[in-house]
């Protein structure tokens, strides 16, 4: 009876593997993991700036609706531009697991125009929407409209900030451990950006301007 | 850290990592995401502005595929899938939801029901006379 209650001790001083303890987990896997629960708390806000969203969209205040203010032609390119840039961010991924220093510099440049380029047409938009008098304080829809867009804007401009950051770290210090932990936390990041977009352009501009 | 694989522990996976150490695969994994996403992404803007189905059920086909384009990204480019190393990512993944389900469904429900239950905003004026 004692024996077998004695088993993992022996095992352990005897030097043998136990199988249902493989020990801490490696720092990569712990950081990754973090960042993974700040990635769902960022959406969790985001589900509350939706939920804002969907009840304020018909109060208008007698201002114009999203159906009026709304191209779309713009919103597909800028949806295109988003997409194009996470898959840069996964070739620069690769590149960084490969230690890759050209190519992964040239998938984050491109990944950085791709933002830029979002970013450029986002501003004219709102600029736009301000200039014909659809600014925030319109009306509790474009409140609302400006808190949700914008919110996800200030995030890719953060996103941009951040992969500028990466591509010096990697020029002056390469590819080291923690190095290749931030990248893989950019990554996720980037990635998760374009996860809420998909919801943005659904959301707000295809079902606002259908209704 | 040389090799391409991270993973030194076989029983866990970095979220954001994937399992597969050769680049072919992972370069095609990208590829059939960006394809899909793009497909996705251009039935939805089709749906939205074309008259050639019930006008009634454009709104929920471009929730679900919103809902399919997100899934295509978490697998495809967030690389989450329901492998046994995937075990922690998912379930922090599923609570994530729950949260996100709870505060947008609720919301809507009981908005909805305020205003269900609320006067006419001309006859709270006249009661207030």
């Amino acid at each position: 009876m004692s024996v077998t209650t004695m088993t993992p001790d022996l095992h352990q001083a005897q030097g043998l593997e136990v199988t249902d303890n493989p020990g801490p987990a490696p720092k990569r896997i712990v950081t990754g993991y973090g960042f993974w629960i700040f990635i769902l708390s960022d959406m969790v806000m985001f589900s509350c700036f939706f939920a804002a969203f969907a009840v304020l969209s018909g109060e208008t205040a007698g201002g114009p609706h999203g159906a009026e203010l709304f191209n779309l032609k713009n919103v597909a390119i800028e949806t295109g531009c988003l997409l194009l840039s996470s898959f840069t961010c996964g070739m620069a991924s690769i590149a960084a697991d490969l230690r890759n220093r050209f190519w992964f510099q040239v998938a984050m440049a491109v990944t950085c125009a791709l933002g830029l380029a979002f970013l450029w047409i986002e501003f004219h938009e709102f600029a736009d929407l301000v200039a014909r008098g659809a600014g925030p304080s319109r009306s509790a829809f474009l409140s609302a409209f400006f808190t949700l867009v914008g919110c996800h804007g200030l995030h890719v401009s953060a996103g941009v900030l951040w992969l500028l950051t990466m591509m010096a770290q990697v020029f002056a210090k390469g590819f080291r451990a923690d190095i290749q932990r931030r990248i893989l936390c950019f990554a996720l990041f980037w990635h998760a950006l374009d996860i809420i977009w998909v919801a943005v352009f659904s959301v707000v501009y295809l079902l606002g301007s259908g209704a | 850290m040389t090799d391409v694989h991270h993973s030194h522990n076989p029983v866990d996976l970095a979220p954001g990592d994937e399992d597969e150490g050769r680049i072919g695969p992972r370069l095609i994994g990208y590829v059939v995401g960006l394809g899909l996403a793009l497909l996705l992404t251009a039935t939805s803007f089709f749906v939205a502005g074309t008259d050639l189905v019930w006008q009634p059920s454009i709104p929920v086909a471009i929730i679900v595929l919103a809902i399919a384009q997100m899934g295509v990204h978490l697998v495809f480019f967030l690389h989450i899938t329901t492998g046994a190393d995937n075990t922690n990512n998912v379930l922090a993944l599923a609570f994530g939801i729950m949260i996100v389900v709870l505060v947008i469904g609720g919301t809507l429900w009981i908005m909805a029901n305020l205003n269900h239950n609320m006067l006419p905003m001309d006859q709270i004026m006249r009661m207030q006379r």
